[in-house]
């Protein structure tokens, strides 16, 4: 009798001995490891994920490779960040002048269950007109995601509705596709012009 | 350049009799100015408004809440990036101006959402809303809404 206890005592040690080395693999290295953070953008030509432009075109990361570009993350139910992301840029592309149009502008909406493409054509219609607008499928939204290194949460609100937390970076990519640099979120205009300029004049 | 500084002296603000005296009208004390929004595309959005709320009395008062007939609901938020350049936004509450202080709701930063939009904010229209405080004060405000790509009162 003391024995069989010893011995219930002793399985129920060791399994759960075993179950922490598996919630820690878990968590650490196994499927619910945090994204790595801090890691640069793949380069244009190593991401792969399909989407569709406001003018209904089939477009992923090659359309963008030829020119260089600009790409960042947002939603059109924000009330805050992406209009003011989106007048900067178009603040930016004014500054610019001609080298805008040697340019690709993309925002990609990490909100494709409410950004439709008529919803992503009527949104980017008040901006800038090089600023193009790609939504799409959930799946390959997070697989753009992933690709840029950025990221995104939806977020219940009390009012039963949601709100998105994202990555408000705007990424910036030579001609070839490779990374050149990023402009951070309200990054003064006398920063965020000379980075562009860069990525225009980067040869590959 | 034209200003719109509302100050709150002017408005007739109903004091009931059992207020003890130091807690009498702080609000009286309160400028409100810059006070811009941008237009919404439809009502399916939330909308945005943004000003500076000084306040010039002897001490601290608090906004505890704004009332509007252009939206279900009104409430301030804060908008902030983090380390990774990731932005959320969230719930901020009631929002206390200490003396001789000013508070900037602004871009990416404070801004007063306004929830379940009734009708829309139309570029070049005006809304209005009540900012309410905790002495019983309440400063009408009138919104001038600019066009969805404005960065700013003047803009």
């Amino acid at each position: 009798m003391r024995r069989r206890a010893i011995l219930s005592y002793c399985t129920a040690g060791v399994g759960a001995l075993a179950l922490a080395l598996f919630v820690g693999w878990w968590r650490v290295d196994g499927p619910g490891a945090p994204e790595p953070e801090g890691q640069l953008p793949l380069p244009l030509s190593a991401m792969s994920f399909r989407l569709t432009d406001h003018e209904g075109n089939e477009v992923g990361p090659e359309t963008l490779i030829g020119r260089p570009s600009m790409v960042f993350f947002g939603f059109t139910y924000c009330p805050d960040v992406c209009p003011t992301t989106l007048s900067d840029i178009s603040g930016w592309l004014d500054d610019l002048g001609d080298d805008a149009t040697e340019m690709n502008v993309v925002f990609i909406t990490v909100d494709p269950a409410r950004d439709t493409v008529q919803t992503m054509a009527e949104y980017v219609s008040y901006f800038h007109s090089a600023i193009r607008g790609w939504t799409g499928a959930q799946d390959q939204i997070a697989q753009a995601v992933r690709g840029f290194r950025a990221s995104y949460e939806r977020v219940p609100t009390e009012s039963g509705d949601y709100t998105m937390n994202h990555t408000a970076s705007v990424f910036l990519f030579d001609r070839s596709g490779r990374f050149v640099s990023m402009i951070d979120y309200h990054e003064p205009r006398e920063f965020a012009v000379p980075k562009i300029r860069r990525a225009l004049e980067e040869e590959s | 350049m034209k200003r719109r500084t509302i100050i709150a002296a002017l408005i007739p603000i109903v004091i009931f009799a059992g207020f003890s005296a130091p807690s009498q009208a702080d609000s009286q004390e309160i400028l409100v100015d810059d006070v811009w929004a941008r237009a919404s595309i439809g009502i399916s959005r939330p909308g945005a408004v943004y000003l500076t709320i000084r306040n010039t009395g002897g001490k601290v008062v608090t906004l505890v809440g704004i009332e509007t007939q252009i939206a279900d609901r009104a409430e301030v938020h804060r908008t902030a990036t983090d380390a990774n350049g990731v932005s959320s936004m969230a719930y901020v509450g009631d929002l206390s101006i200490a003396p001789g202080r000013e508070v900037e709701l602004k871009p990416g930063g404070l801004h007063i959402m306004l929830m379940g939009l009734k009708e829309p904010m139309l570029e070049g229209s005006r809304i209005k809303l009540e900012l309410i405080f905790d002495d019983g004060g309440r400063i009408p405000v009138a919104v001038s809404v600019r066009g969805i790509a404005a960065t700013g009162p003047r803009s």
